[in-house]
């Protein structure tokens, strides 16, 4: 095989924004959250969903195509699939906590001013088919559009990886043309009760892909761009054109600084089909982070960024713990006091436990592996980042 | 080159002289901060059928959250009030404004009944509530939009001019309604249509964070229904006012 290794080790970077990444989805997850004005979605088109995929596509093309490597097409692709499932196991422990939480509500809220809010409640009229839609992921509540995605990328993953290895250029080439058709030709697929899917799987790879390719080479063969001065000028610029743009939406006065002709290019900015000026801004704050943060720098491994590193390093147990500390957080507000110091308390307490949390799983590992009672052979999904 | 520095320089300053102001009109229940009504679109149907025949027709159209239930619910609900608003403050004008809510529609719903709209009741002005229920269903954004430009454009043929209301701010459902993508759209089809839009979302928050009203209440009050009803009222009023460029003869003709 002559696929070119290439990345040896593990790149903390990666664990670091994914871990950060958590973080700013669980704070984005909680409703009315004055934390949430700090996350990057209120300064720019992308938010910590591009990091999420991105990170994760690369993390699995360089655990699951060492593996794809070593020791063949079946063996990585039988290990892929058990990635999956477990997902698809965590989606459905998450639907649950949502049952939970609707039906809470539906016993205990009967204000008149919200009497439109209450046809949330339709879904536990049916519940055999709400259910059902659900197992089949055709149902999924606010909040729980991610998981999904994630199954459906890493269930069509294994031959993408395998032409990656052999054929990068031309994969990331299909890749691109599967989103520009998808594009032209509105694929998509269906939801319950109606629409689509909320992230669009067959736009959204193009990111997971895209960022498999940098896995296995592609971030080397981009290095000479990377380092252009030109390149980081452009980024620049257009983070600040973004985070303009993204300032009249908060700021109707502001509207009037918009030019009609640049409404009418650049609205809508369509998350569903992840949006060519999303996965601009995406790549130019990559390249902005890239020449700012090398990899091998020392701060990584001190223990200023251990917390987020660590959280990334358990993505999927730490991104459904946060969607359930969302879920918690937003009972606290309703039952105790929205009050603002009550956000922020909820939003400290949260990540804390998130880091505490995943401080316990690594600990876990650790003892693990030295009592040797588990003999690792199988890839690591969770340390060099899982796929969650 | 000097244009393209001078309007994000220009933005930002607009950015930081609104933030004073925000805080400077906290205090007073109804009240809403000048950024989250001030916009640059005009209502020139209105303009024109105040100042030249002295009439104004509106029409509402929405969905659930347009109405209030109980005997009390008609005339307490946000157009009612609206109604009595507008009539107080210009006392030499007819104004009529027509209530036409159905619950349980989407938008797309609501959109095909928009000619039949224009055609029966000839309205200067539309309110048209929405996006509730496409959240709820999470109708696909793209179709929503669709929808909100095929009514917005069916209005602006059929002579009426526009003002699109966003949904409530309804703290204790927000974890399981996911609004953003359908706010987001909304604020786009006004800004490119170049109408106002009542940021109804926005400014229910803004009450809820300074305390005027206690929107996690989960018990049956009316009470608190028909206050926030009347403060969205009156926050209509002072949009069209300003936007239609009207001048209120309240003070002097009371």
């Amino acid at each position: 095989m002559h696929a070119p290794v290439v990345t040896t080790g593990r790149d903390l970077r990666l664990d670091l924004f994914r871990g950060l990444a958590l973080w700013l989805i669980f704070l984005d997850h909680i409703p009315s959250n004055v934390v949430a004005w700090g996350t990057i979605r209120n300064y720019g088109f992308s938010d910590a969903t591009e990091i999420f995929v991105f990170v994760s596509g690369y993390t699995a093309a360089f655990v699951y195509g060492k593996e794809m490597r070593e020791r063949g097409f079946i063996i990585a692709g039988a290990h892929v699939l058990r990635r999956v499932w477990q997902i698809y196991v965590a989606h459905v422990f998450l639907f649950a906590i949502y049952l939970a939480e609707i039906s809470y509500v539906a016993t205990s809220f009967e204000n008149p001013l919200y009497a439109e809010e209450m046809n949330i409640l339709d879904f536990l009229k049916q519940p055999e088919v709400t259910i059902v839609q659900a197992l089949l992921l055709k149902f999924k509540p606010a909040n729980m559009d991610i998981l999904p995605l994630y199954i459906v990328l890493l269930l069509l993953f294994p031959p993408i990886l395998r032409l990656l290895q052999f054929r990068a250029s031309l994969a990331l080439g299909a890749s691109v043309l599967l989103y520009v058709l998808t594009w032209h030709f509105n694929w998509n697929l269906p939801s319950y009760p109606e629409g689509h899917w909320f992230f669009n799987p067959f736009a959204w790879q193009l990111l997971f892909v895209f960022g498999a390719w940098c896995a296995l080479g592609g971030a080397q063969r981009l290095g000479a761009v990377l380092q252009s001065r030109i390149t980081l000028g452009v980024a620049v610029a257009y983070l600040l054109f973004a985070f303009v743009i993204t300032l009249t939406w908060y700021l109707p006065g502001m509207g009037q600084y918009v030019p009609h002709w640049l409404e009418q290019l650049i609205y809508p900015i369509d998350k569903v089909n992840l949006d060519a000026l999303r996965f601009a801004h995406f790549l130019a704050l990559a390249v902005v982070t890239v020449r700012f943060i090398p990899r091998e720098w020392p701060v990584l491994k001190s223990r200023w960024l251990w917390a987020p590193i660590v959280c990334g390093q358990h993505s999927l147990e730490i991104f459904c713990l946060g969607v359930f500390l969302s879920f918690a957080a937003h009972f606290a507000m309703v039952e105790i006091s929205g009050a603002i110091w009550m956000q922020l308390l909820l939003s400290a307490v949260g990540i804390l436990v998130m880091i505490a949390v995943a401080g316990l799983l690594s600990w876990y590992k650790r003892a693990e592996g030295r009592t040797g009672s588990r003999p690792k052979k199988t890839p690591d999904a969770d340390l060099a980042g899982g796929e969650a | 080159m000097n244009r393209a520095i001078a309007v994000p320089v220009a933005a930002l300053a607009a950015a930081l002289s609104l933030i004073p102001g925000a805080r400077a009109s906290e205090g007073q229940p109804c009240d809403i901060p000048g950024y989250l009504l001030s916009g640059n679109n005009e209502l020139k149907h209105v303009t024109e059928a105040v100042q030249k025949e002295k009439r104004l027709t509106i029409a509402v159209v929405g969905t659930g959250s347009s109405i209030l239930a109980g005997p009390d619910g008609p005339r307490s609900a946000y157009p009612a009030r609206l109604e009595a608003v507008l009539k107080a403050k210009l006392p030499s004008v007819a104004v009529k404004v027509v209530s036409l809510v159905r619950t349980r529609m989407t938008t797309e719903d609501l959109a095909k009944g928009m000619e039949k709209l224009v055609n029966d009741e000839k309205p200067d002005l539309v309110i048209w509530q929405t996006g509730t229920l496409d959240a709820i269903r999470r109708v696909d954004p793209d179709e929503f939009r669709a929808a909100l430009e095929e009514g917005v454009e069916t209005l602006h043929k059929g002579g009426a001019d526009v003002i699109l209301m966003n949904m409530q701010y309804s703290p204790r459902t927000d974890i399981m309604v996911p609004l953003g993508p359908y706010a987001d759209n909304m604020r786009v089809v006004a800004q490119q249509h170049e109408i106002p839009l009542f940021d109804r979302l926005a400014i229910m928050r803004h009450w809820s964070d300074i305390g005027a009203f206690d929107l996690y209440a989960a018990g049956k009050d009316n009470v608190l229904a028909q206050r926030v009803h009347d403060c969205i009222g009156r926050g209509i009023a002072s949009m069209i006012i300003d936007a239609a460029h009207l001048h209120p003869e309240s003070k002097a003709a009371q």
